[in-house]
């Protein structure tokens, strides 16, 4: 037998990834303490770095022109952290199941967060160039390296973003998921971001310089002050890449794993 | 040939090593309302995740609206709208922006999903907070929220897992007299519950489970009469039910059952009274009886 089917039409691609991207964006602009944190924490970071730890590190007063790279990808991963929590939260509340049990591809619901976390980021990234501009940065570089810049920034924030989703999918609450994120948030120090390698122990050096944010710090150094980007740039484009598609199969797979068992 | 709405064979789920669902068998017709009656852990929130296609089954198969739950889930979805056991609304949005959401996440343009949803608010009494955010909403009105969103398009078979679990007697009553309506419009209801009265008041037929099988199925007056025609209760002075006992209704086993009570058990002021049995009595008996053979 056959029911008749009630008229509903099919959804289109665009408008339920439209939707949740909207649910996403409301849902960034009305959790006012993470929007503070993400606006007040690169003007801390700026000036922590600048005029706290700048002399000591570079008695010259040059360390802003070296640091700013860092601080972009330092309050990159704090803003992109949150998503892990908020794709948790979605995880372990009843709307998924109604999402899911929907005609739509509802692993939409992560994609809507994934470009609220950009957005979020991108303004965070302009606040920092913003303050850095103020306590006396002065890039020394040409509109195409900007772009080049802001286009690695992006790949950056979306691979960390997919990466902290995959994270909160496979976290069984919002607390763990925080947690867990915790860890990432540690990799910038632990590259060129704040000191020139060579400082560092010798074994810790060899960390330092193999890991993925180092090659991603220096091609924006370099293109935000007009130095040659060298091999950096596709290593920096590499990494990202590799890990921004692991960390979409993980998601993807996970999402579907964990359908109906809360 | 009645339509049928929903068609359950020999469904079974296991999770780990605990058996969940143990065979069950079920025929929900077009346009009824039917209960899984159950205590915790029945089996009853599994069984709506595997017919809305959140779980598949281990064996069995089940046709909802027609269509296989398996190989055809898409057109099942379509069909279908799930109302779990936690209000699945988003917080962080206000009550129309929930409504609007669904309508547009189902298909509908942005002018449409914005009427349906002033529609649903005035006719589950949300108008006063519908450009509040849902957070601070009491149990109340989270559920008639979640039953107004999943109203948002006509969907022909609704799925409502537990829809009173935690609510007063008030919106317990608002929230059935918005079920019972659904049935004017032909939409087929297939709902769970732990209250023998919500299954009494709603259902055209109800299915009771108990570790994982069904151990009855037939309306309300059948599953009474299951369990004989009458029951003989037995009140001391104060009016407090002190024994209740099934019995045929027959002058000779009423005879028998007052031969049989023991002096002690009844005193000067005992009264007696004969009435048709609750759903509570045929619950009880099939269920402590399911676990006697179980421990058999």
């Amino acid at each position: 037998m056959t029911t008749e089917t009630a008229p509903i039409r099919k959804n289109s691609l665009y408008v339920s990834s439209s939707v949740f991207i909207w649910r996403s964006m409301l849902h960034s602009l009305r959790n006012t303490e993470a929007l503070i944190m993400a606006i007040v924490l690169p003007i801390m970071l700026m000036l922590l770095f600048t005029y706290v730890f700048g002399g000591a590190i570079d008695p010259g007063g040059e360390y802003v022109n070296y640091v700013v790279p860092g601080i972009i990808l330092l309050c990159a991963g704090y803003g992109s952290s949150s998503t892990a929590v908020d794709v948790a939260t979605d995880m372990t509340n009843g709307i998924i199941d109604r999402f899911r049990t929907m005609p739509i591809p509802s692993i939409h619901v992560i994609t809507g967060h994934v470009v609220a976390s950009l957005c979020r980021n991108l303004v965070a990234t302009g606040v920092v160039i913003g303050v850095a501009l103020l306590v006396g940065y002065r890039p020394i570089t040409s509109i195409t390296a900007w772009l080049a810049a802001v286009a690695i920034i992006i790949l950056f924030i979306l691979t960390l973003t997919w990466l902290y989703a995959a994270i909160g999918l496979v976290a069984g609450s919002p607390a763990a998921a925080s947690g867990y994120g915790f860890v990432l948030l540690f990799l910038p120090y632990l590259s060129s971001a704040f000191v020139p390698t060579e400082t560092m122990p010798n074994w810790l050096q060899t960390v330092a310089e193999n890991q993925p944010i180092t090659p991603v710090i220096e091609t924006i150094r370099a293109l935000l002050s007009g130095n040659a980007v060298g091999d950096h740039i596709w290593w920096a484009i590499g990494w990202c890449v590799l890990i921004l598609a692991g960390a979409i199969v993980w998601a993807t797979a996970t999402f579907h794993r964990k359908a109906g068992n809360r | 040939m009645t339509q049928l709405a929903i068609e359950i064979s020999g469904l079974k789920k296991k999770f780990a090593d605990k058996v969940v669902l143990n065979g069950i068998d079920l025929e929900v017709p077009v346009g009824k309302i039917f209960a899984l009656l159950g205590p915790n852990g029945a089996g009853k929130t599994t069984l709506i995740h595997i017919l809305s296609t959140l779980v598949p089954a281990d064996a069995g198969s089940a046709r909802i609206a027609g269509y296989d739950i398996i190989s055809q889930k898409e057109e099942v979805k379509q069909a279908i709208s799930l109302t779990g056991q936690f209000a699945a609304i988003d917080e962080m949005l206000t009550a129309e922006e929930n409504l609007w959401m669904m309508g547009r996440l189902s298909g509908l343009s942005r002018s449409e999903s914005r009427a349906r949803a002033r529609e649903l608010l005035e006719q589950f009494d949300l108008t006063e907070v519908a450009s509040k955010r849902v957070k601070p909403f009491s149990g109340g009105m989270r559920r008639r929220l979640d039953l107004a969103v999943s109203l948002v398009v006509h969907k022909p078979i609704l799925f409502l897992d537990e829809p009173t679990t935690g609510l007063d007697t008030r919106s317990r009553r608002t929230l059935w007299d918005a079920i019972l309506q659904l049935t004017d419009e032909g939409v087929t209801v297939f709902l769970t519950t732990q209250y023998l009265e919500e299954a009494d008041q709603l259902a055209d037929t109800i299915a009771v489970v108990h570790a994982g099988k069904i151990v009855a199925h037939g309306t309300a007056d059948d599953l009474k009469s299951q369990i004989g025609g009458e029951v003989v209760e037995l009140r001391d002075e104060h009016d407090v039910v002190i024994k209740e006992i099934p019995t045929g209704g027959s002058i000779h086993e009423i005879k028998q059952i007052l031969d049989s009570l023991e002096k002690n058990t009844t005193s000067e002021g005992t009264r007696i009274s004969i009435r048709r049995p609750s759903l509570e009595d045929v619950f009880l008996n099939l269920t402590t009886k399911e676990r006697e053979e179980s421990l058999r």
